[in-house]
């Protein structure tokens, strides 16, 4: 013990160590913890308030998606996927629908393929409300909480009134849709997108310049594009560091590329550049939908497929832009209806593990923002 | 073929499934796809090889099979610069170059898989290490796959690379080329128990520590699972 009583007693503990040292703490931190957005469990190294490193606990939610996949039918492996990233269930579908297609070799309709994009993207909307309320909720502003999940239940019952399911909606099948859009669909679709425009905007009003957000975003969980790179990550964390990639624009599926539409970019990769790049996607997605709803075409809803679904021999990579990156399918048939191997390439998995990237230095707080900026599902990483 | 041109990639023209039904060929008459004409295929067929365009992830190569094979779309051999570099440079380290409806794929050998992986980072810019995973075949000899699928940014193009074990076997880790290797390799021994040398941390990332038996092999039943490890840790017969 040091005598705190004598004069200069400072100068002996700092040359002893046993007063002001670095004192190495370990925490831990969920997996029951709010603002881990399901049950992920960090441990954390501290030095006083300094992260000095993490490691992630995970598995917590695994179900055995993979597993499962092997002992269903295509068909009835379908609905399973909605369950893993359960905030963008229509992507995962998407997703799941094309990698079945492309080992087909059908596509679906033109019709099909413009209500697929406008669900999508609604749903890529939905997501970002979510993922903007209880990032913000993490932070310490309530308020865009109840703002954005308002308006993201306008898309809730958008998807009700279509396929009768507001969250694990399985809106699609192998070679197109089941459903044509009900009455009055379209209308509903652009009274959404003239409701949400401005409420988009009262988001900004809330939080852009709100100086507490900036100092809690501005410059924390930074990530240049060559680390985003090489960890794998994709979506608007990879985009927010300024990589232009989006494989709706890079490698078009699902008719994309005749929509009209940004891929916007960030400068300098914290929490504050994802946070606008997510805020300019919900817009950009909004003009899609808006593209799509005014040009959708006649026509049949579905391929032909038949009616038991049985793939050649082969194997196939199809993945997508979900509202969390690179959603990617790997399925391997053995000619069965059955997939030998269903691969998932899920973006929470891969992008979570930057996590440790991202904090290392910074403050116990930073590592709730970055969590909440990296848009983890649990649900998804664990599968 | 006209496809070439398009950004998509495009499935290869219309295959029917079996002789009996519809060719898939009248589902696809609503898609602005042009299809390639029937009668035009057999000639086609002769070169089937890839333009060496590396640009173009669409390169539609895989020409269709022989009308009278029932069968679906056939892998296509796959040469283009890369692949003629690479077979150069390690012989019978290639095994086989192919796409398959347009997507390029190289089975390659375990001794050579790591050199391979990073010429390919380094030299031919696949800088997107995109996913890592394994497929069990049990009555194989070579019982494992072992798939990485790469992308790259600058030429848009997505590849993946293929090698096959035998169990017990170890693959060298490609944490040293890409950082994100350590979590999808976990996962691949988590799930396969395919051993990754000089990965830096090694263990099960979604299963307990603890846990016996590898889920995702072909030999493990679904409702299999460690009884021991439920019963200590949960204090129950079984989690069904």
């Amino acid at each position: 013990m040091t005598d705190t009583s004598k004069p200069g007693f400072y100068e002996d503990a700092g040359a002893t160590g046993t007063f002001l040292d670095a004192n190495e703490m370990v925490l831990n931190m969920g997996p029951q913890h709010p603002s881990t957005h399901g049950v992920l469990r960090v441990i954390l190294k501290l030095d006083g308030e300094k992260v000095l490193g993490t490691e992630c606990i995970i598995g917590y939610l695994h179900r055995g998606v993979e597993k499962i996949a092997e002992n269903r039918t295509y068909t009835m492996f379908n609905p399973y996927v909605d369950r893993m990233d359960y905030v963008a269930s229509v992507s995962n579908g998407l997703g799941y629908c094309l990698a079945i297609e492309k080992l087909l070799n059908v596509e679906a309709p033109p019709r099909a393929c413009y209500i697929r994009v406008i669900l999508t993207e609604l749903n890529r909307i939905a997501s970002h409300q979510l993922w903007l309320g209880t990032h913000a909720l993490d932070i310490g502003a309530m308020t865009p909480l109840f703002y954005t999940f308002r308006d993201r239940e306008e898309i809730l019952k958008i998807f009700e009134k279509y396929c009768g399911a507001r969250l694990t909606t399985h809106a699609f099948r192998i070679g197109g849709t089941q459903y044509e859009t009900y009455e009055g669909f379209e209308q509903d679709v652009k009274k959404f997108c003239k409701f949400v425009t401005p409420k988009i905007g009262e988001y900004e009003e809330l939080l852009t310049t709100n100086r507490i957000w900036l100092q809690r975003t501005k410059g924390v969980g930074l990530i240049s594009a060559e680390d985003a790179i090489a960890m794998g990550v994709t979506g608007p964390v990879l985009r927010a560091s300024g990589v232009k990639w989006d494989l709706r624009k890079a490698q078009p599926y699902s008719l994309y590329e005749k929509f009209d539409f940004e891929v916007p970019i960030g400068i300098n990769g914290d929490t504050y550049d994802r946070y606008l790049v997510r805020v300019a996607e919900m817009r950009q997605s909004l003009r899609i939908v808006e593209q799509a709803v005014d040009s959708i075409p006649e026509g049949p809803i579905m391929a032909k497929v038949p009616k038991v679904i049985k793939p050649p021999v082969g194997e196939v990579y199809v993945s997508i832009e979900a509202p969390k990156g690179e959603l990617g399918y790997f399925v391997v048939s053995d000619g069965s209806t059955q997939p030998y191997r269903l691969r998932v390439r899920p973006p929470s998995f891969v992008n979570l593990q930057a996590l440790d990237k991202m904090v290392r230095g910074a403050l116990v707080a930073d590592v709730v923002a970055v969590i909440g900026t990296l848009d983890i599902v649990l649900g998804e990483v664990d599968r | 073929m006209a496809d070439e041109t398009t950004p998509k990639d495009q499935p290869t023209p219309p295959q029917p499934e079996k002789p009996a039904e519809t060719p898939a060929a009248k589902a696809n008459a609503a898609a602005p796809t042009t299809e390639a004409k029937p009668a035009e295929t057999p000639a086609a067929k002769a070169d089937a090889a890839t333009p060496p365009k590396p640009t173009a992830p669409a390169a539609a190569v895989a020409k269709p099979a022989a009308p009278a094979k029932p069968a679906g779309p056939t892998p296509q051999p796959w040469e283009s610069e890369m692949t003629t570099t690479l077979k150069r440079q390690y012989g019978s380290g290639i095994k086989e170059a192919s796409t398959y409806v347009g997507q390029k794929y190289m089975v390659v050998d375990p001794t050579v898989v790591y050199e391979i992986l990073q010429l390919l980072r380094d030299d031919e810019q696949f800088d997107y290490l995109v996913d890592c995973t394994a497929v069990h075949y049990p009555n194989r000899e070579q019982q494992f796959d072992v798939v990485w699928i790469l992308y790259s940014f600058p030429r848009n193009e997505r590849i993946r690379v293929k090698t096959m074990i035998k169990e017990g076997d170890a693959v060298t880790s490609a944490t040293p080329i890409w950082e994100t290797a350590n979590w999808l390799e976990r996962e691949v021994f988590d799930m396969f128990g395919i051993k990754f040398e000089g990965h830096p941390d090694l263990k099960r990332i979604l299963l307990p520590d603890g846990w016996k038996g590898h889920p995702l092999r072909k030999d493990y039943g679904i409702l299999q699972q460690d009884t021991e490890w439920v019963k200590i840790n949960l204090g129950i017969e079984s989690g069904q």
